[in-house]
């Protein structure tokens, strides 16, 4: 006969929690995701009912499974039931949709029947992301309590609130901060939260009114040509609201940090946080509260594995921007304590206080927090964070184990204006080089420029989002949680531990935290070379893979470094006496600037005044020069690699499209490199062109209209196909295409190639190639007309 | 020996051992010159200085077409009004450099087309014998015919260019007894006479294989421009020697049987390569002269000073000042015969013994480069194509040993002229330097892309199957030997090629110690002007 326990004079945890429906918010968010296995690992009798936003695929059943039960915190309780796993998750969870950022928690009927008749609800919603915008905050973190609270308020015996909210909510204050609500310590701030949600709301209209002012707007427009030229306007119109929506994103994050810094909270989070229980506790009404404050929430001690982590959370990008050696320097105190508390342990405090069942009298308030029993210092974490980078660097892209910098623990202050400074500068240098008319490799120091201010900006934003952290001087006192602590049987404190004194934080961090987030990372922990040549590589074998079926292709910089003032400019003085050849190359020099500009604002315009001057040109002499222009100019400029990438299109059976600005009788050709040609066209009358274009050339957004015309018409589909073109005109082509290949591109279109990861080619005029430094064609001796020719 | 065949020998050609006392050797280095001295002990091969050229070449081509050889009627004979009359005529890329106008074939030419004229010929058509190599330009055929044919025959569109993949122009004639192809120009071959005009700058050329190449078609030419063949044509500068000649022959013999009626012109010309600003380079540097040591320095550093494109422009605007020495006509074997003994009368230099080390010094120029860049493969092409292959009897270098050639080697390419060779260089010499591998695995696909063929047709491109053809005429070499240095090569491009990278003739010496030992011996083969060595 197996041995019975002795019977302690409290039942455990899951005895408590046995038979109880425990409903969960922010199943989807780290703490929820820890909270749901433990219930379903640990607590065998109860049934676990996660709220959760349904997602734009299926409905919350589905999203559940996806983001929750998929995630690798469930490996253990999988592992241990084998077969049983789906069953057991089908009989004990009951996903319900709803969604805390929507008055009434977007529930239906029977949704908020089984949240009004839930045990325990515990809700642990939020944006954890400390620069979100204002009204974001204030409806989530805010509002998204006092809306749960109030659904269980409309069943007939509401069940038990556990409320996760954040130690910070104390402010940024020296001293000691209590477990007690808000109003009953010391420093309590009067903000009043119903102002401050009316304000937000209001906040949010009037930024909305101002971004939609004329001069605003009008600034939206001017960005958005910048950074993409003639890009054509349905593009340009859909990234000018881009910018907008950009801005007043960008207003309220700054509304928010500005009003929590005045108030005296680090940053909105703490901010809306605070406002959040101070709510709950006047609105509550007859639902049982308590509060569960942990403080910055950190990869898991133990359970259900060590170094489980969901997402990348507060610390974890500063360690890996700092292990790449971009954080030169970061403001702190080293002596100060930077307050980590591991996931579950706060996973396990807050099934205690579940377990403890609602508080007799008021609200009760639980600190989880590691500071005041076994504090980790500021110091010491950075130590301990370069002792483990320097004996297990990352490396960079040359294979270059990257050697952590040693920081001198500076004030904010200073920390924040290098930054700035330097920010600025690169942003201007930026702007001076995106004005440039360079291309190709040249193109890529912009690249390089706008990769250094990234760093700089992000850099930036660390210091200025989680600097105060690392300044903070408040220690959270923990008695309420140690008393709880203290009426635990030995089972749970092994089954459910949450005292921090437990926790070695040499080890932890050493072996369980750093090694995880590294993973999580996917930096590079060995020195191969392979990252960038490997990356094109395979950008390479996507776009020749055989289920690609169509490849189109721009000419001008794309195949040929020419274009279509060289191509007139040839066939223009071939006939020519030689002053008159002088002459007229001459003239297009001095125009060359204000075409180029033209070019630059509008490809159509450009071409269909350029072309004007063709007019009564004899077509039968332009169709047979054109075969000489091309053998003389145009193959000398032309890549060879990109000739030869038309071609192995075909050979894989791929369609090819050219696209192009040029004339008809000049492509002549290359036509048999395609097999279809879309170009421009001028009108012949008595064997002479008019100089006026027969059709609207295809420039701009008329380019994603061919290829998806192409496409239609000979059953493709657009996702398979590739398209290569080495300006921002050319935008609208790209976009539509699944397989844009940037070539040669400009800064601009660098730029947006780097940043949506576009394949990226780099085709050079053979080495060796002589082209004419004047586009002249050659002079013709004798006065004799046609070559001696093969049939063509 | 009549006025029409001269072909008297200046002096003849030398072994020189280097002592002490010899000054350093000249070695050409591409659009350059490079002065090395070389171990004593070395042996250097100077070729025989210019024949005695023809006092009266018009009159010396009117005897040949009326006196000719074999088994053919005087070229009046065959012809008369009505009848269908082709001129066929070698390309630019002989001679080289090319010839100070008047060229001899405009001279040929004007001859044939006169007695066409006296005979009330009016069909005559003009045909450029390209095979596989690229179309001429128009500045090319005015220098090579001269403007009056120019002019009399481009604008009627009866000056053509064979055109090996224009299949409703082309004629399949049969095979030989071996299986080979033959598919020949359908004009040439259906007309009632044609006449091909030859020069004979090398004991390669000519013979049958003016026609049976010139003017034949890729399913043609395939039988003997091929990794076999070449590796067992030693050398294909030796007719007697060359399966490359045996295949021409077979292929030559199908097409007289098949009823081709042709009259062989052949020239020689007199091994005078370079004006006289060049002086120095037709003579032997101990007997330079204080003008030659001037004129040498003095184009050594405008060379080494202008930048490479100008010194390229510089050297390719060269003619030579050849001057005929030999004009054979009629019947193509016997002309070739005689033709190929006046060659090499002219060109041979007895050797006694191979050496463990041949070096050589490469031109900026070879047949296939003519106005235009000698890229990486033509550079392996000249050297241990034509240079290496320059002997009778057996190889100036010993089976194993090495080849140390001087040449820039740049990483260049003409886009225009040699655009597969671009590709070659990129996709086929990236994978496999062995000649039989990339035959198999590559050259049908550059033989057959269509955008190849379109180049070749319309532009000015070599053929796609070209750079194949250049590396096969190395097979011979690369088979034969230990290692190939280059000295002064651009080191990726070397590498690219399968060779060996050397900045200095020394350091190549010293690289080509660890295959053929401490103390080798070693021949120079002093070229151009153009020599064959027959090595005993």
């Amino acid at each position: 006969m197996p041995e019975v326990p002795a019977i302690s004079e409290a039942p455990t945890i899951p005895e408590s929690l046995s038979g109880k429906r425990i409903a969960v918010t922010g199943a989807t968010g780290f703490v929820g995701t820890a909270l749901v296995e433990r219930l379903l690992r640990s607590v065998p009798g109860c049934e676990v009912i996660p709220v959760v936003r349904p997602g734009r695929r299926g409905g919350a059943e589905a999203r559940f499974a996806r983001d929750v039960v998929r995630n690798d915190c469930f490996d253990r309780l999988r592992d241990q039931l084998g077969d049983r796993f789906d069953d057991e998750v089908a009989r004990r969870v009951h996903p319900v949709a709803g969604d805390v950022t929507v008055d009434g928690v977007g529930l239906d009927q029977q949704a908020r029947e089984a949240l009004a008749s839930a045990d325990v609800v515990v809700h642990s919603a939020a944006t954890v992301s400390f620069d979100a915008p204002l009204d974001a905050a204030v409806e989530v973190n805010l509002l998204g309590p006092l809306r749960v609270a109030r659904a269980m308020a409309g069943g007939s015996s509401p069940g038990h609130l556990v409320a996760v909210s954040t130690a910070y909510v104390a402010g940024s204050r020296r001293g000691t901060a209590p477990e007690a609500s808000l109003e009953d310590t010391p420093f309590a701030s009067e903000a009043d939260w119903r102002a401050e949600v009316a304000s937000a709301h209001r906040l949010r209209g009037d930024t909305e009114a101002e971004s939609r002012r004329p001069k605003m707007l009008d600034r939206f427009r001017r960005e958005a040509a910048s950074e993409l030229g003639a890009a054509g306007t349905p593009l340009l119109a859909a990234r000018a609201e881009r910018q907008r929506g950009e801005w007043v994103r960008n207003e309220l994050v700054e509304a928010g940090r500005a009003r929590a810094r005045m108030l005296g909270w680090p940053d909105a989070y703490a901010f809306t946080k605070a406002m959040a229980e101070r709510a709950l506790v006047a609105e509550r009404g007859e639902v049982p509260l308590s509060i569960v404050r942990p403080s910055i929430i950190e990869s898991a001690l133990a359970e259900p594995k060590p170094g489980w982590i969901r997402g990348f959370r507060m610390a974890e990008p500063v360690i890996i921007s700092y292990a790449r050696g971009l954080l030169r320097e970061f403001p702190g105190l080293p002596e100060g304590i930077i307050d980590v508390i591991p996931v579950d342990m706060v996973v396990a405090a807050v099934l205690a206080v579940a377990a403890a069942g609602p508080p007799a009298d008021g609200p009760d308030f639980y600190q989880v927090a590691s500071g005041s029993r076994n504090p980790l210092r500021y110091g010491q974490l950075v130590d301990l964070v370069q002792g483990w980078f320097t004996e297990h660097p990352i490396y960079d892209s040359h294979g270059q184990p990257i050697v952590v910098p040693e920081w001198s623990f500076p004030g904010r202050g200073r920390v924040q204006r290098q930054l700035t400074r330097a920010t600025k500068v690169l942003k201007g240098t930026e702007r001076a080089l995106s004005a440039l008319p360079v291309r190709g490799r040249r193109a890529e120091v912009a690249g390089k420029l706008e990769e250094r201010r990234g760093q700089a900006e992000r850099a930036l934003s660390y210091v200025e989002l989680y600097g105060s952290y690392a300044e903070c001087e408040t220690v959270f006192q923990v008695q309420h949680l140690t008393s709880l602590w203290e009426t635990l049987s030995e089972d749970d404190r092994r089954l459910f531990c949450f005292d921090p004194s437990v926790i070695d934080w040499s080890r932890y961090v050493r072996e369980v935290h750093l090694p995880s987030i590294v993973t999580h990372a996917r930096v590079r922990t060995a020195p191969s070379r392979k990252g960038r040549s490997q990356r094109s590589e395979r950008g390479r074998s996507a776009v020749l893979a055989p289920e690609r079926h169509l490849a189109a292709f721009d000419l001008e910089n794309t195949l040929i470094s020419s274009n279509v003032v060289d191509s007139y400019a040839w066939l223009a003085t071939r006939h020519l006496p030689d002053l008159a050849r002088a002459k007229l190359a001459a003239r297009l020099m001095v125009e060359a600037p204000s075409l180029l500009a033209l070019d630059r604002r509008d490809r159509g315009d450009f071409l269909r005044f350029f072309y004007r001057r063709y007019e009564g040109a004899p077509v039968s002499r332009l169709r047979e020069d054109a075969w000489e222009l091309f053998n003389t100019l145009l193959m000398t400029k032309a890549f060879p690699s990109g000739l030869a990438r038309v071609r192995e299109h075909r050979r894989l059976g791929h369609r090819t499209l050219l696209i192009t600005g040029a004339l008809d009788l000049v492509i002549e050709p290359i036509r048999p490199l395609f097999d279809e040609v879309v170009c421009a066209k001028l009108g012949e009358r008595n064997g002479r062109l008019t100089g006026e274009m027969v059709a609207v050339p295809p420039t701009g957004e008329a380019r994603a209209l061919v290829i998806a015309e192409y496409a239609a018409r000979h059953g493709l589909d657009l996702g398979q196909a590739v398209a290569y073109a080495d300006s921002t005109s050319d935008l609208p082509m790209l976009e539509a295409v699944g397989y844009p290949v940037a070539v040669n591109p400009e800064t601009k279109l660098a730029a947006v190639a780097r940043k949506r990861g576009w394949h990226l080619e780099h085709w050079n005029r053979a080495p060796g190639a002589r082209p004419t430094l004047l586009p002249m064609g050659p002079r013709i001796r004798g006065g004799a007309r046609p070559m001696a020719g093969r049939g063509r | 020996m009549t006025a029409g065949r001269s072909g008297t020998v200046g002096r003849p050609g030398l072994v020189l051992e280097v002592d002490r006392s010899t000054p350093p050797t000249m070695f050409w280095h591409g659009d350059g010159f490079r002065m090395e001295r070389l171990p004593v002990g070395s042996r250097v091969v100077y070729p025989p200085e210019p024949a005695v050229p023809l006092s009266d070449p018009t009159a010396a081509i009117r005897e040949a077409l009326e006196n000719p050889l074999g088994d053919s009627k005087p070229l009046s004979a065959l012809l008369r009004a009505g009848m269908r009359l082709t001129i066929a005529f070698d390309d630019v890329s002989l001679p080289l450099p090319p010839m100070q106008a008047p060229d001899v074939r405009q001279q040929v030419i004007e001859a044939v087309l006169d007695e066409a004229a006296r005979a009330g010929v009016d069909d005559v058509v003009l045909v450029a014998a390209l095979a596989l190599h690229r179309r001429l330009t128009e500045a090319e055929l005015r220098h090579v015919l001269g403007d009056r044919i120019y002019d009399a025959f481009a604008p009627t569109g009866r000056l053509t260019q064979h055109d090996a993949e224009d299949h409703d122009n082309l004629i399949h004639l049969g095979q030989t007894d071996r299986g080979e192809d033959v598919e020949l120009n359908k004009r040439a071959a259906t007309s009632d006479l044609l006449v091909y005009v030859n020069i004979n700058l090398v004991s390669m050329d000519g013979g049958h294989k003016s026609v049976a190449t010139g003017l034949a078609s890729y399913r043609s030419l395939r039988h003997h421009h091929n990794t076999h063949t070449m590796v067992h044509s030693r050398s294909f500068m030796d007719p007697a020697s060359s399966e490359l000649h045996s295949s021409n022959w077979r292929m030559g013999r199908l097409i007289r049987d098949a009823g081709v009626k042709i009259f062989q012109i052949e020239t020689t010309l007199d091994g005078r390569s370079f004006p006289d600003a060049y002086g120095f380079l037709n003579r032997r540097e101990w007997e330079w002269k204080a003008r030659d040591r001037a004129t040498f320095l003095g184009a050594k550093t405008a060379l080494d000073r202008l930048p490479p494109r100008l010194a390229q422009t510089m050297m390719q605007r060269t003619r030579s000042p050849y001057r005929l020495t030999s004009v054979q006509a009629g019947e193509v074997e016997a002309v070739h015969d005689r033709t190929i003994d006046v060659v090499l009368n002219q060109q041979r230099v007895v050797v006694e013994g191979q050496a463990d080390i041949l070096t050589m010094g490469l031109t900026y120029l070879g047949p296939y480069n003519v106005n235009s860049i000698m890229n990486p493969v033509l550079v392996a092409c000249l050297g241990l194509g034509y240079f290496f292959n320059s002997y009778i009897g057996k190889p100036l270098v010993r089976q194993g040993g090495v080849v140390i050639m001087s040449h820039p080697t740049p990483w260049a390419f003409d886009p225009v002229h040699h655009p597969s060779y671009i590709d070659f260089f990129e996709r086929v010499l990236t994978e496999t330097t062995d000649p039989a591998e990339m035959e198999a695995k590559f050259e049908e696909s550059f033989a057959t892309d269509p955008w190849y063929i379109h180049l070749y047709r319309t532009g000015n491109a070599y053929h796609g199957v070209h750079p194949f053809y250049m590396w096969y005429w190395t097979a011979h070499a690369l088979d034969h030997l230990g290692a190939v240095i280059v000295v002064g090569g651009e080191r990726r491009a070397v590498r690219r090629l399968g060779f060996r990278s050397a900045s200095t003739m020394q350091d190549a010496l010293e690289i080509a110690s660890d295959v053929v030992g401490r103390d080798p011996t070693l021949t120079h083969l002093h070229t151009p002007p153009l020599l064959m060595a027959d090595v005993r």
